[in-house]
C-alpha cells in the first residue's frame, strides 16, 4: 500500500515535470511588452507576430508623450518597446533612458526611406536608438457637411479656421477639440503668426498663447485621443488632431453610415510633422525579442499592414508598393513635394522654457 | 473588603504574569505604529526629501538622488544641496493658490450637497421597517461592486449633449434646448456628490438607526411638533454621524483628479489636475511634491478637527 502509494506519488511527481518542462519549451521563445499610442496598429499584425515567432506580445497603449515620458523617468517600466515621438525621444536619449540597437540584429534596416530617417536624425543622431514607426502631422480634421453649411461653400485650407475667431465662432455650437499637447499648438500658433515654429524664445511663446487664448471661449474640450470617436459620431464638427486619428474617424463614421463626413486637411501656411520612434529602454527584459519584434515591424508588408489600417505614413520605402491607393496618393497622408516643403519639425524645449510653454498652456486652458 | 477590592483590583489582572505575554502585548500595539511609519511617514519623508531637490535631466529627473551607499557624507551632502526654491516657486505664481482654492470650494460645496441628499436617504432608512434596513444597507453599498472608474465614465453617457439625460428632458417638455452639463463645474458636483454618497449615508446611517425613539415619543406627549421635535432631538443627536460623513466627503474630494478629469471642463483647475500638470508636462518632480506637501498639510488641519471631534464624542459617551 505505501509502496503503490510511493510510486503513484513518484509517476505524479514525473508527470508534473514533463508537463513543466513541456510549457517552459513553450515559453523559451519569450514574450515581449510594447507600449505604443492607442489607436496605432492593425491588431492582426500582432497575432500574425505571435504566430510566426512564438514570441507573446503584450500589448498596452498611452495617448500622451508626457505619460510615456514620465514613465520612462520613473524607470522599471517593464517595456520593452515603447513609442516615443521625436522631439521626446531627444531629452529621453540624453537621459540615458534607451539602449543602443543592434543593427545587426535589424536587417530589415534596409527597408527604410532615407528622407524620413536624415529627418529622425535630428533628434536621434544616426537612428543609433530608434527606428521610425510612423508619421504624420497635426493638421485640422472638421466634419465635411457642418462646415459647408457654416463655412457657405468656402473651402476649409487655413490654420484660419482655427486661429480667427470669428470663423471658429460659427462652429462652437456643434463642438470643437484640440490636442491637449502644448508643444504642438504653441508651434501651429507661432507658424500661424509667420514666426519660427520652433522658436524657444520666451516673447514668441507668449505671443502664441495669447493668440490661442483668443480660441479658448470656442473650444469645448483639450483631449488627445477622444476626438477621434466625437468626430465620427456628429458629436463635434471641428477638431486639431492627429493626421492619422482624423482618418480613423473618417473611417469609423463612414462605417457607421451615420451621415457623417470627415476629412482631414494640412492648412496651407504648413503643419507640424512629427515621427514616432520605436526604442528600447536600457531595463528592457527582453531586449532580444524587442530587436525582433523592431525587425519585424520594418518588413515592408507588415508596416504597410499598419498604415492601410491607421492611415499615417511609415518611414518604409519598401513598403510603398503594398499600400493602398487612396493611402499612398492622399497628400494629407503622403503629401506632395510642395507640401512636403511647408511642414515643419520642432526640437525639445530646455527645462525653463517647457515650464513657461506648460504655464501659459494651463493658464489658456483654465481661462485665466 | 469589598471597598479595598475595588480600590486596588487584583494585582493579575493589572499585570498579566511573565515577560513573553509583557512582549506580545507591546507587539500588538506596535503594528498599528508600524503601519502609519511605513506607509505614512516613509512616503512623507521620501516626497518631502524630493521636494526639497532640483530638476535634472536623467533617471529619476531630480538631484540630488541619495545613494544609501555613500553614508553619512553623502546623506550631508545632500542636506547641503537642499533649499526651499520650489515654496518659494508656489507662492509667487497664483496658479497654485488659485487651484487649492478652487479645489476647497469644490469640495466644500460637494460635501454640502453630499450631506443634503445623504441625510435624508439615512432618516429614510433608519425609520424604516427593520426587515428592509439590510436591503436598503446592500443597495447603498452595492455601486462599490463596480470599478469606480466606470461608473464616472457611465456618467458620460447621461451627461453628455446626446445623453440619457437631455433626451429624457426633452421627451418630457422640460426643457426645448439639449443641457450643456458635461465639461461643466457642474458635471464634476453631480460626479462627486454620486461617488462619495455611501460615505455620508453610512455614518449618519449608523447614528440614526441608534436613536432612542422614546425621546421622540416624550416630545411628542409634551406637544412638541414633529418638525420641532427633529430640530431639537434628531438633529443635535446625529451631529457625530454628520461630521464624520462630511469628513469622510470633504479630504478626498479635495485631492480628486478622476472626476475632474473625465466629467469636468478644461477651465476647471483643480489642485489633483495641476499636481498631474506638474509631474507629466513639466517633469518636475520637485515642484509637484511641493504642492503635495502642501495639500497635505491643508488637509491636516481638518483631519485635526475631526480627530478633536471624535474625542468629544468617545468622552461624553463615557
Amino acid at each position: 500500500m505505501s509502496s503503490n502509494f510511493k510510486s503513484g506519488l513518484t509517476s505524479t511527481i514525473a508527470t508534473a515535470v514533463i508537463v513543466a518542462f513541456a510549457a517552459s519549451v513553450a515559453q523559451a521563445k519569450g514574450t515581449v511588452n510594447v507600449y505604443n499610442w492607442s489607436d496605432y496598429i492593425d491588431d492582426s499584425v500582432l497575432k500574425d507576430f505571435e504566430a510566426e515567432t512564438g514570441i507573446k506580445v503584450n500589448y498596452d497603449v498611452f495617448d500622451s508623450n508626457e505619460v510615456l515620458e514620465t514613465k520612462l523617468l520613473a524607470g522599471t517600466t517593464g517595456y520593452d518597446i515603447v513609442v516615443p515621438s521625436g522631439s521626446f525621444l531627444s531629452r529621453q536619449i540624453q537621459a540615458g533612458v534607451f539602449q543602443k540597437l543592434n543593427k545587426d540584429a535589424l536587417p530589415n534596416l534596409r527597408n527604410m526611406w532615407s528622407l524620413v530617417s536624415d529627418r529622425t536624425s535630428i533628434y536621434d543622431p544616426d537612428n543609433a536608438y530608434s527606428i521610425n514607426y510612423l508619421w504624420g502631422t497635426t493638421g485640422i480634421g472638421y466634419n465635411v457637411e457642418a462646415a459647408a453649411k457654416r463655412l457657405h461653400g468656402k473651402p476649409v485650407d487655413s490654420w484660419e479656421i482655427i486661429f480667427n475667431p470669428e470663423i471658429l465662432a460659427k462652429f462652437q455650437d456643434c463642438g470643437i477639440h484640440m490636442l491637449d499637447a502644448p508643444t504642438e499648438l504653441i508651434p501651429a500658433a507661432l507658424n500661424y503668426l509667420g514666426l519660427n515654429p520652433d522658436s524657444h524664445n520666451t516673447a514668441d511663446i507668449e505671443k502664441a498663447a495669447a493668440l490661442l487664448k483668443t480660441t479658448r471661449p470656442y473650444i469645448q474640450k483639450f483631449h488627445s485621443s477622444e476626438y477621434i470617436n466625437t468626430l465620427a459620431n456628429g458629436d463635434i464638427c471641428l477638431a486639431i488632431g492627429w493626421s492619422g486619428d482624423v482618418f480613423q474617424a473618417r473611417d469609423r463614421a463612414a462605417e457607421a453610415d451615420n451621415g457623417v463626413t470627415i476629412n482631414y486637411i494640412i492648412p496651407k501656411e504648413g503643419a507640424l510633422m512629427w515621427f514616432d520612434q520605436m526604442a528600447i529602454p536600457t531595463d528592457a527584459a527582453n531586449t532580444r525579442e524587442a530587436h525582433i519584434f523592431m525587425n519585424y515591424i520594418m518588413r515592408p508588408d507588415v508596416i504597410a499592414k499598419a498604415s492601410n489600417y491607421v492611415v499615417y505614413a511609415n518611414g518604409n520605402k519598401a513598403s510603398q508598393a503594398l499600400l493602398d491607393q487612396d493611402v499612398l496618393e492622399d497628400p494629407a497622408v503622403y503629401p506632395d513635394e510642395e507640401t512636403m516643403a511647408k511642414l515643419y519639425v520642432t526640437t525639445p524645449y530646455a527645462p525653463k522654457i517647457q515650464r513657461t510653454v506648460t504655464r501659459a498652456w494651463t493658464a489658456m486652458k483654465s481661462g485665466q | 473588603m469589598a471597598v479595598t477590592d475595588i480600590a486596588s483590583p487584583p494585582e493579575e489582572i493589572q499585570e498579566p504574569s511573565g515577560l513573553s505575554s509583557g512582549w506580545g502585548r507591546r507587539l500588538f500595539i506596535a503594528i498599528p505604529y508600524i503601519w502609519l511609519l511605513v506607509f505614512f511617514l516613509a512616503p512623507f519623508v521620501i516626497v518631502l526629501k524630493i521636494s526639497l531637490s532640483d530638476v535634472i535631466l536623467a533617471r529619476p529627473p531630480y538631484f540630488p538622488n541619495f545613494d544609501i551607499s555613500e553614508g553619512w557624507q553623502g546623506f550631508l551632502a545632500m542636506l547641503r544641496v537642499f533649499d526651499l526654491e520650489n515654496y518659494v516657486w508656489l507662492a509667487e505664481d497664483s496658479l497654485y493658490l488659485n487651484s487649492y482654492l478652487s479645489s476647497l470650494r469644490i469640495a466644500s460645496i460637494s460635501t454640502l450637497l453630499t450631506l443634503a441628499i445623504g441625510y435624508p436617504i439615512a432618516y429614510a432608512m433608519a425609520k424604516a421597517p427593520k426587515e428592509w434596513r439590510a436591503t436598503l444597507l446592500m443597495l447603498v453599498i452595492l455601486p462599490f461592486w463596480t470599478s469606480f472608474l466606470i461608473r464616472v465614465y457611465a456618467w458620460i453617457g447621461i451627461l453628455k449633449k446626446e445623453g440619457f439625460l437631455n433626451y429624457f428632458l426633452l421627451w418630457t417638455g422640460i426643457i426645448d434646448e439639449p443641457l450643456m452639463i458635461l465639461n461643466t463645474d457642474t458635471a464634476i458636483y453631480i460626479g462627486i456628490v454620486y461617488s462619495y454618497l455611501p460615505f455620508m449615508v453610512l455614518p449618519l446611517y449608523a447614528v440614526l438607526e441608534k436613536l432612542n425613539i422614546s425621546l421622540l415619543e416624550a416630545a411628542t406627549d409634551l406637544g412638541c411638533s414633529p418638525l420641532k421635535a427633529f430640530w431639537v432631538i434628531t438633529l443635535p443627536l446625529s451631529l457625530p454621524g454628520v461630521w464624520a460623513g462630511c469628513f469622510l466627503v470633504f479630504i478626498p474630494a479635495v485631492g480628486e483628479f478622476v472626476i475632474p478629469d473625465i466629467l469636468g471642463g478644461s477651465s476647471t483647475i483643480m489642485i489633483g489636475k495641476t499636481l498631474w500638470v506638474e509631474f507629466f508636462s513639466n517633469r518636475d518632480w520637485p515642484v509637484a511634491s511641493a504642492v503635495a506637501i502642501l495639500l497635505l498639510l491643508m488637509l491636516t488641519l481638518p483631519i485635526i478637527l475631526f480627530q478633536k471631534q471624535q474625542e468629544k464624542q468617545a468622552e461624553a459617551s463615557q
